[in-house]
C-alpha cells in the first residue's frame, strides 16, 4: 500500500515537472523551416502583383521566361504560363492553356456561348509559408532572406516531393538535371537591378514585382489601389502573388 | 553492469564518433547560415547569365529607334518583346543570330487579333485575316516603331 502511494506521488511529480518544462519550450510550429515573415523589416521582402484586367494574353511572358531561364521548350515544363478561362452561358468553366500560351491564344469557344472570358497569368507565388520548402527532406529548397523560394540544384536529389506539395503546380522536374526547378523571380536579374524577364517583356505592364516593406514602392501602391486577392487563400500558404480582378472561378 | 552493455558501449561510441566526423566533412560550410539550406546556393543562382539585356541597354546604341518609340503608342513596349532576347548582341554587336524582325500577321496578332478576353480599352484589335487582305504582312503598311505612320 505504501509503495503504491509513493509510486503514485513520484509519477505525478514527474508528469507535472515534464509539463512545466515543455511549457517553457517554444511552441511547436509546422512552418519551422518556412520564414513566414521577413527576418528584418528594413530589408527587401519581395512580392508580385498581376493585373488580370490588363493582361491581353499575348503569352510573351511565358515565352520570355523559357528563353531567359533556358527552360526546356517541350510543352510540359513551365516556370510561368498563361491560362484562358471561359465561363459559358450554361455555367460551365472552360480552361485552356495551349503550350502555356507560348504560341498565343485562339478563341475556341464560339462567341455566342461565352458569358465571360479572361486570361490568368500564373507563376510561383513565392509563399511566405511555402508548402514546397516545408516538405524538402534535404534542405535543397528554401526561402531566401528576401522571401523568394529557390532551389539549390546541387543539393536537390530529385525526389519530387515538393512538386506534389505545391498547390499551384509551379514546379517541375528538370528533364536533364533531374532536379526540381521553378521560378526564381529571375533572382539573377533582380540582383543585377533588372526586372524579371516576364515583367520586363509584358507589353501592358500587367505584372509587377516589388518590395512589400517599401511603403513608397510600386507594389505597395498597387495593393493599396486595387482590390487584390491571392490564389487558394484557404490553404494559408502566405502567397505573395496578388491578383487584381481575380474571379472566383480561378483555381 | 551487464557484460553485453560493456562490449556494446564502446562500439556505439565508435559509431557516434564516426557519424560526427562524417557529418563535419559532409555538411557544406555555408549550410545553416540563414536557415536549413546552403547559403552559397543563393550566390550561385544570382550569378547565372542573363539573356534579356533590357530596354535601357538597347536604346543606348539604338537611340533613333528609341526616341521614335518613346513618342508612340508602343512606348511601353520593350525592344526585346518583338526582337527577342539579345544580351549577347548587347555584349558583341556582331552577334545578330537571335535578332527577330517578324512583323507578320501571326506575330502582331498575338496581341492585336480579336479575342473576347482582350479588353478593347487595353488593346486595339483587328481581324487579322480580314484586315487589308491584299497585303501580306503588317509591316508592309505599319511601322512598328511609329504605328500611326502608314508607309502607303
Amino acid at each position: 500500500m505504501n509503495s503504491t502511494r509513493r509510486n503514485f506521488i513520484k509519477k505525478s511529480a514527474a508528469l507535472a515537472g515534464t509539463i512545466l518544462a515543455t511549457s517553457a519550450l517554444e511552441p511547436f510550429t509546422a512552418i519551422i523551416f518556412a520564414a513566414g515573415e521577413p527576418d528584418d523589416p528594413t530589408k527587401p521582402w519581395y512580392g508580385i502583383g498581376i493585373d488580370i484586367e490588363k493582361c491581353i494574353g499575348c503569352g510573351m511572358c511565358a515565352k520570355a521566361c523559357k528563353l531567359e531561364n533556358n527552360v526546356s521548350q517541350e510543352p510540359f515544363y513551365f516556370r510561368s504560363w498563361v491560362e484562358q478561362y471561359t465561363i459559358k452561358n450554361d455555367g460551365t468553366i472552360h480552361v485552356e492553356s495551349p503550350n502555356g500560351g507560348i504560341d498565343g491564344f485562339k478563341q475556341t469557344v464560339p462567341e455566342e456561348e461565352i458569358y465571360k472570358t479572361f486570361f490568368v497569368p500564373k507563376m510561383c507565388n513565392h509563399c511566405a509559408k511555402s508548402p514546397c520548402t516545408q516538405v524538402c527532406p534535404v534542405g535543397a529548397t528554401f526561402e531566401s532572406p528576401e522571401g523568394i523560394a529557390l532551389v539549390d540544384e546541387k543539393y536537390c536529389m530529385g525526389c519530387s516531393y515538393c512538386i506534389q506539395a505545391c498547390p499551384y503546380g509551379c514546379r517541375y522536374l528538370h528533364p536533364e538535371k533531374k532536379t526540381a526547378d521553378k521560378c526564381t523571380l529571375c533572382y539573377h536579374r533582380i540582383t543585377k537591378g533588372l526586372e524579371p524577364a516576364c515583367m520586363e517583356i509584358c507589353p501592358t505592364h500587367a505584372r509587377i514585382y516589388g518590395d512589400l516593406n517599401d511603403s513608397e514602392g510600386e507594389l505597395y501602391k498597387f495593393l493599396k489601389e486595387h482590390n487584390c486577392q491571392v490564389l487558394k487563400p484557404h490553404l494559408n500558404t502566405g502567397s505573395k502573388l496578388s491578383y487584381n480582378g481575380l474571379s472566383s472561378e480561378v483555381r | 553492469m551487464p557484460v553485453q552493455l560493456k562490449t556494446l558501449i564502446p562500439l556505439f561510441a565508435v559509431f557516434i564518433i564516426l557519424f560526427l566526423v562524417a557529418r563535419h566533412f559532409l555538411i557544406p560550410d555555408s549550410f545553416g547560415k540563414y536557415g536549413h539550406y546552403r547559403a552559397d546556393a543563393i550566390d550561385e543562382i544570382a550569378a547565372l547569365p542573363i539573356n534579356y539585356a533590357g530596354k535601357a541597354v538597347c536604346v543606348d546604341c539604338h537611340d533613333v529607334e528609341g526616341e521614335k518609340l518613346a513618342s508612340d503608342m508602343h512606348a511601353t513596349l520593350n525592344c526585346e518583346l518583338c526582337h527577342g532576347p539579345n544580351a549577347k548582341h548587347a555584349d558583341d554587336y556582331e552577334i545578330k543570330e537571335f535578332l527577330i524582325k517578324d512583323g507578320s500577321r501571326e506575330f502582331c496578332g498575338r496581341c492585336h487579333s480579336l479575342n473576347p478576353a482582350r479588353k478593347i480599352e487595353v488593346i486595339s484589335q483587328i481581324d487579322i485575316k480580314e484586315h487589308h487582305p491584299e497585303k501580306e504582312k503588317c509591316i508592309d503598311c505599319h511601322n512598328p516603331h511609329a504605328v500611326t505612320e502608314l508607309t502607303e
